[in-house]
């Protein structure tokens, strides 16, 4: 141990430290401050229709196929006359995701031809019990509840990722 | 004058609440200068400044569920934590607070007791409160805890040494081994620390390696080793470890004020004598502060080090220190 230098060295860390007291801390107090996230996040699902109030969905199950998680559930009806549901010849009677395995990879996104299926941004969606968290066609269909913030694209969606003031 | 029984007792009850008080806000204050030092804000959601935060955690502590290793040796592995907060505890029976008040007639001392051996004492309840720590990672029959234990053991031996050689300085100049009449001597000449500086940082670098704080924390390590001798212990039990290690580091901040710093005694003391125990408090809290800042800068020593450091650097400086003192005080 070289003692001429330990010893400056050492003192120097504590004024290191003591310097950072001064500053602002740079925590963002997450549940009053809601960082804006990434316009391409992938979040809650979404069930789109089309303008003329048909369901994009086909119920062809590409997406329950895609899905690592084995968290979609989707059981096809014929469309009849009397009732039409999505343009397509068949319709999602029954379409399902269970939050609680998915693991927002986006397959199901991209599997599907229709684009019926989108990730969203909203990632508040933790609930006090399993049951809840079974997502129907209903609540997919629905405008989420809880929204957050999304980034302005041109400050944040760059290939490399760099921050500006406020992020 | 003698003290009637019911004040001292009343007295204690007074004193172990405030310690275990000041403990509690340690862990806040621990926290928040963490933090601050880190950029962060430190714990903020338990009240105003999060100063609700030490009570959130205690009844998380109590609430929680208290296992007990299969295998466990049953008496001494409920025992062990028990020893070593009652060892810390204890030691703040002989640190002098103030010069003793009349209230109503009522003579209320400066120390709950003052024993004429007081210093030793203080070391003497150090070292069975190290048993703690042993019994407790041999009782709860795992590897991990045993080796844990081994570590701390030979830390906490290997420091302690310097750590009583490193008072000697004081004992000598101070010419007592009673707590009040050095502070008192201190008060007759001047404050130890200035003459004692080596004695004072030999104390200081020992004190933090015998309550096992970083950067000497290798019993507990936690961020690259199991966490040693309390591997197997959870809820209060675990939390009682906890409250020995930041109630040793509380009372060897007294210590350290009392034998380098004077104590209680400060300016206008001797007109107001209720401010003896606030300055004592307030320079406790300096250095209680001075070892998180410590924490927050320095980085965890290898455990080769740390052991070179205790018994090649600092045991030779106490020595040497004590030796000169000794000398000073025979000739002078």
């Amino acid at each position: 141990m070289d003692l001429s230098s330990l010893v400056p060295a050492t003192f120097k860390g504590f004024g290191v430290t003591l310097k950072q007291v001064f500053k602002k801390p740079i925590t963002q107090q997450y549940p009053e401050y809601k960082r804006p996230v990434y316009p391409r996040f992938r979040g809650r699902h979404r069930l789109w229709k089309h303008e003329n109030g048909l369901e994009k969905c086909v119920g062809c199950s590409l997406c329950a196929a895609a899905c690592p998680a084995d968290c979609i559930r989707v059981v096809a009806a014929e469309n009849t006359p009397e009732n039409r549901v999505s343009a397509g010849e068949r319709y999602a009677r029954i379409y399902e995701i269970n939050m609680s395995r998915c693991i927002f990879c986006g397959y199901c996104e991209l599997a599907c031809p229709f684009d019926a299926i989108t990730l969203g941004n909203d990632f508040e969606i933790s609930e006090y019990n399993r049951d809840d968290l079974i997502y129907t066609k209903d609540m997919l269909l629905a405008e989420p509840i809880k929204r957050v913030p999304v980034a302005d694209p041109e400050l944040f969606d760059t290939p490399i990722p760099y921050y500006k003031t406020n992020s | 004058m003698r003290e009637l029984w019911w004040v001292s007792l009343i007295k204690s009850a007074v004193i172990i609440n405030l310690v275990m008080g000041a403990f509690a806000y340690t862990t806040w204050l621990e926290r928040k200068v963490l933090g601050r030092m880190q950029l962060r804000y430190g714990p903020n959601r338990a009240g105003p400044f999060g100063l609700l935060q030490p009570i959130a955690d205690l009844v998380k502590l109590v609430r929680k569920e208290a296992f007990f290793p299969n295998s466990a040796h049953e008496i001494p592995y409920i025992l062990a934590p028990i020893v070593s907060c009652f060892t810390a505890l204890a030691a703040f029976a002989v640190i002098p607070w103030g010069q003793g008040w009349t209230i109503h007639g009522y003579y209320i001392r400066g120390t709950l007791v003052n024993v004429p051996i007081s210093l030793i004492l203080i070391f003497a309840l150090g070292s069975i409160g190290i048993y703690g720590f042993i019994v407790g990672g041999w009782a709860s029959e795992s590897k991990y805890s045993i080796l844990g234990s081994m570590r701390t053991c030979a830390q906490l031996v290997s420091y302690e040494v310097s750590l009583a050689l490193s008072v000697l300085g004081v004992v000598l100049m101070g010419q007592s081994l009673n707590l009040v009449d050095i502070v008192d001597k201190q008060q007759a000449t001047l404050w130890f620390f200035l003459p004692q500086f080596v004695g004072l940082c030999v104390f200081l670098l020992g004190g933090i390696a015998e309550t096992s704080r970083p950067p000497f924390d290798l019993p507990e390590a936690d961020t690259e080793l199991v966490a040693g001798y309390h591997t197997e212990y959870s809820g209060m039990r675990w939390g009682l470890f906890q409250t020995a290690e930041y109630i040793n580091l509380i009372v060897l901040s007294a210590l350290a004020v009392t034998l380098f710093f004077d104590g209680w005694h400060f300016p206008w003391v001797h007109s107001l004598d209720v401010l003896g125990p606030i300055w004592f408090l307030a320079k406790l809290a300096i250095l209680v502060t001075c070892f998180i800042w410590l924490r927050a800068s320095q980085p965890r020593l290898r455990y080769d080090q740390l052991m070179r450091f205790g018994w090649k650097v600092l045991l030779p400086a106490a020595t040497l220190n004590a030796l000169v003192t000794a000398l000073l005080v025979v000739w002078i």
